[in-house]
């Protein structure tokens, strides 16, 4: 089946089997592998990406039921070179070990902040229950989030707080 | 004056930028022309006889290049192991299956969804057999889980290490004689150490590339060992290992369930060479729970006997460890780690006997702590019990019976092992006095004035890592089996180039350690060239001469030894050169921002660029000195290194409902020195998730007929963000003396430390209602019902 959709702000068309999964499209036609696959059951939130402008787990969602849509994945977040705040509050506080599971994560955490510009790190943790990390433990994806959070609300993100000694 | 200090510099991870931005590659990210993928035939029975495979249907179909069994794979022989002890596992089944998801037979097609559709199509009859799932049922003997097995047992791990049976059985009879005294307690408890899956986020995954002109394989793999695989691949094939090169390019996690040698991988190798092209395959998370190793699975009885006044008497372990249906890479050997840590912080005699047996389940192998959490549990949990039983604070019977600071270095623990440096004391009341214990339970007095079930729970560990010395190598700490017959060296290559750039190549394999950064840091702190002008490179066993890999929180310890050292002879050749540059005394050249200095001098200097632009000219070199700047350096340690620490949690228990919340996790962890406290936080964060993971959700089920009922992630609930407290961590340092950084290895610690902390504050919640030990993970209906059977 024909179908075209936007990636990443450009226009692109493809003919797929419609059994094919969007995130097959993504990665393996269109090359975007920074979307991943950690699971076939839309558990661990790897393969998160931005469906005209909501969170989706592409492994559970047909690339036919993407046709027309505006679609954003981890290689479309920064712009013109710039990191989007939350690939920096990763980067600052540590937020991924293996990096596996931070593209999706990267994008929940977008969306999170998109819909609550200012979250409790209860609103944190529960708004990224829908993504696994086995690496961090989460205590520096929630610390990211936060760093990020205050520089999108144009404010002194809190310090960093690992300790060096006791 | 340098941009870094070995000891407590934190940078951003060079690692990261790719990672946040997509364009970091996994194998599954790896495209290569015309490749094909393979899928796998899986057995859905525990233990059955194979009558038929037909794979005409298969064969059939548009796409499909080739159905293999093993008929096609029986001249490899079976899978290598590093310790072979017990059934070796058929690159595919061998007309019998003996576990759920055992390879029967493996299909290559054009596409990934081809292949899939094949393997549904190949045809498969059995003739089931009675499985053996249980531990208990296995070491009976009643059935075998496999005809070639003498035994079910396949060995036994006793202690004091060294010692031979009538001298262990000496230590155990002065125990027993103890038990006699009038002025003791014996405190006993039979309890699980559940069965775990790994579950690294990205599934395994290899794609392996035959080239005929040379007669040599390339392979990706998401492995922590990719000079191993190299080598087992070579040996296989009949190969030298210059004819294979591996690639580990970035792994997404391993936690030890990519520290293994699997058929998959060396399945996809026959392909690409049978049928000339590259052939790749990932794992599907449900197929993992079975085709990849999991962990722990033990069942044990744990004994103490102390005086009424807190002084232990005497500590017995004896129990079964499960191995699965074949021994894999180290398998047999996990529960040789517990033994060395089987005694902890204590003094005190010690008996300690695991039996590994075989069952008809996936294979059983290291996972993040491997065979030390289980040690720490069993051993933390009894010594709680036993505190709980003469009415003393947990705290001080630990107190009264650690090995005393004073005994240190190579203090000999009382399972035989020398420890290198250790200061348990202190740690312990550097953790109540940093945490105001006694606040917490003037805290946990008024919640239970309120009603409230709160409980608090502290456990000590001792982790033992750094592995390994080079007397050790003969215990199989090797890899001979495929075909490296070295000790667990490590291995560190410095090179400065003709720029005054350095290279740094490492024989680690990590998954998320942050090599890259840490490595960089430790050679900018030798050489004075700033952290962005250093890279480093591990993973490809082409570019590194030798590698052990990552595992057992080595890499610090022995390749970052090996790393330091090489810088260190590096800057002994490079101050010669800027001596002579600079017309001055090599005893005063000292190396820092970028350059050589003349101490006191401050005018006198020579930057990086220069004097290895000079090394590179040996016409200008001084007399006698041979070109070049590049050191490759292979340590061997003296002796393993042991962390220490201990952690407290508090947690509520909902009596209603039985759901655990933990409202605070608190630890004083001893790393020795610290060469990234960034890092090393979050190595400590990632392995408390795993160990309260296990404490309190994660189990691999399996039925009386070896289904796995738990292999999805929807079955199998690792832990989530909601799940978890915030961590509260700090330190005490006591650096090892084996090697020169002080540093011993933290990557486990979280996990080793973690899951006895927190059952011990749930049983300290519920010990009003008489509850004395629930079983992990503390579920909430098992929570509950332990609430209900102690009101009777």
């Amino acid at each position: 089946m024909e179908i075209t959709l936007k990636v990443n702000r450009r226009e692109v068309s493809a003919d797929v089997e419609p059994r094919t999964l969007l995130v097959h499209l993504l990665r393996e036609r269109l090359r975007l592998t920074g979307t991943h696959v950690g699971c076939e059951t839309g558990y661990c939130g790897a393969c998160t990406v931005h469906v005209n402008g909501t969170a989706v787990k592409s492994c559970t969602m047909l690339a036919v039921q993407a046709d027309g849509a505006d679609i954003t994945t981890i290689e479309g977040l920064a712009s013109n070179g710039d990191l989007h705040p939350v690939q920096e509050g990763f980067w600052e506080r540590h937020g991924l070990q293996c990096g596996y599971c931070t593209p999706g994560m990267i994008m929940s955490a977008v969306a999170l902040l998109d819909a609550n510009s200012n979250p409790s790190e209860d609103e944190i943790r529960h708004g990224l229950e829908g993504n696994l990390c086995r690496c961090t433990g989460y205590h520096n994806i929630v610390r990211a989030v936060e760093y990020a959070g205050a520089k999108m609300r144009g404010e002194e993100p809190p310090p960093p707080d690992w300790e060096v000694s006791a | 004056m340098s941009t870094t200090s070995v000891l407590g510099g934190i940078v951003r991870r060079r690692e990261d930028p790719a990672l946040i931005q997509g364009t970091g590659a996994y194998v599954d990210d790896i495209k290569l022309p015309g490749e094909l993928h393979a899928a796998f035939v899986r057995s859905p029975f525990a233990r059955a006889d194979i009558t038929s495979v037909d794979a005409s249907a298969a064969l059939a179909m548009d796409g499909v290049r080739a159905v293999y069994t093993i008929d096609d794979v029986r001249d490899l022989g079976p899978l290598l192991a590093q310790v072979p002890v017990g059934a070796l596992r058929p690159l595919l089944a061998d007309g019998a299956v003996h576990h759920v998801g055992e390879a029967v037979a493996m299909v290559v097609a054009d596409d990934r969804y081809v292949a899939q559709d094949a393997a549904d199509a190949v045809v498969v009859e059995y003739e089931p057999r009675e499985a053996v799932v249980t531990l208990k049922d296995s070491a009976s003997d009643r059935v075998k889980v496999n005809d070639s097995l003498e035994s079910n047992v396949l060995m036994s791990w006793a202690g004091p290490f060294g010692m031979e049976p009538d001298q262990i059985a000496e230590v155990k009879a002065g125990i027993d004689a103890g038990k006699a005294r009038d002025d003791v307690v014996v405190v006993s408890q039979e309890m699980t150490n559940q069965r775990l899956i790994p579950v690294a986020i990205e599934p395994r995954a290899v794609l392996a590339d035959y080239n005929a002109g040379y007669n040599s394989f390339n392979v990706w793999s998401s492995t922590q060992m990719p000079h191993a695989l190299a080598g087992a691949v070579a040996t296989m094939f009949g190969l030298p290992t210059t004819s294979v090169r591996v690639v580990a390019p970035e792994v997404g996690g391993g936690f030890g369930c990519k520290l293994n040698v699997y058929n998959d991988e060396i399945l996809v190798a026959f392909a690409s060479r049978h049928l000339g092209a590259p052939v790749r395959w990932t794992e599907s998370r449900r197929e993992a729970g079975n085709s990849t190793i999991q962990g722990r699975g033990w069942v044990a009885t744990a004994t103490l006997v102390g005086t009424r006044d807190g002084e232990i008497v005497g500590y017995e372990l004896e129990g079964l460890a499960d191995m699965g249906a074949y021994s894999q890479n180290f398998t047999v050997a996990i529960p040789f780690l517990g033994l060395f840590v089987g005694s902890g912080q204590y003094k005190m005699p010690t008996y300690w006997k695991i039996d590994c047996v075989a069952t008809n389940t996936a294979t059983t192998d290291a996972y993040r702590g491997a065979g030390r959490p289980e040690a720490i549990y069993y051993l933390e949990r009894i010594i709680d019990m036993y505190a709980r039983e003469i009415g003393l604070d947990p705290a001080e019977v630990r107190m009264k019976n650690f090995v005393p600071a004073a005994e240190f270095p190579a203090a000999t623990s009382p399972l035989g092992f020398a420890m290198d440096t250790g200061d348990y004391a202190t740690n312990l009341q550097a953790l109540l006095d940093h945490y105001d214990y006694a606040g917490w339970r003037a805290e946990q007095e008024a919640a239970r004035a309120e009603g409230r079930n709160v409980g608090i729970g502290l456990a000590s560990y001792v982790e033992v890592c750094g592995f390994a010395p080079a007397g050790l190598a003969d215990l199989g700490f090797s890899w001979s089996a495929y075909g490296l017959p070295t000790a667990f060296n490590g291995s560190g290559v410095v090179r400065v180039n003709p720029d005054g750039t350095a290279t740094v190549v490492i024989g680690t394999g990590p998954s998320g350690q942050g090599h890259q950064t840490t490595w960089a840091q430790i050679v900018s702190d030798q050489l004075g060239i700033p952290f962005e002008n250093i890279r480093v490179r591990h993973g490809d066993t082409a570019e590194s001469p030798m590698g052990v890999g990552t595992f057992g929180s080595r890499s610090a310890a022995v390749d970052g030894s090996a790393t330091y050292e090489a810088a260190a002879r590096v800057r002994e050749k490079a101050a010669k050169i800027a001596a002579h540059l600079l017309e001055a005394s090599e005893e005063d050249i000292v190396f820092a921002d970028g350059a050589a200095h003349v101490a006191g001098s401050p005018d006198s200097s020579v930057p990086w660029a220069d004097i290895a632009s000079v090394a590179y000219q040996p016409h200008k070199l001084p007399e006698g000195t041979e070109g070049g700047l590049e050191t490759h350096v292979v340590y061997s340690p003296a002796n393993a290194t042991w962390p220490f620490g201990s952690h407290l949690a508090m947690v509520e228990v909902d009596a209603d409902t039985g759901n655990v919340e933990i409202l605070r996790y608190a630890c004083m962890d001893d790393c020795g020195n610290v060469i990234n406290p960034m890092i090393v936080d979050g190595q400590i964060h990632g392995g408390l998730a795993q160990g309260i993971g296990q404490a309190l959700f994660e189990e691999a089920i399996y039925d009386e007929a070896g289904n796995l009922l738990s292999g999805s992630l929807v079955d199998y609930p690792i832990p989530t963000a909601g799940d978890l407290p915030a961590y509260e961590l700090a330190r005490t340092t006591t650096p090892t003396d084996i090697n020169a950084m002080g540093v011993k290895g933290i990557g486990e610690a979280g996990t080793i430390g973690a899951a006895q902390t927190v059952v011990n504050a749930v049983v300290d919640a519920l010990s009003p209602m008489g509850v004395r030990h629930i079983d992990m993970p503390l579920r909430p209906r098992k929570v509950w019902q332990a609430i209900q059977d102690a009101r009777g």
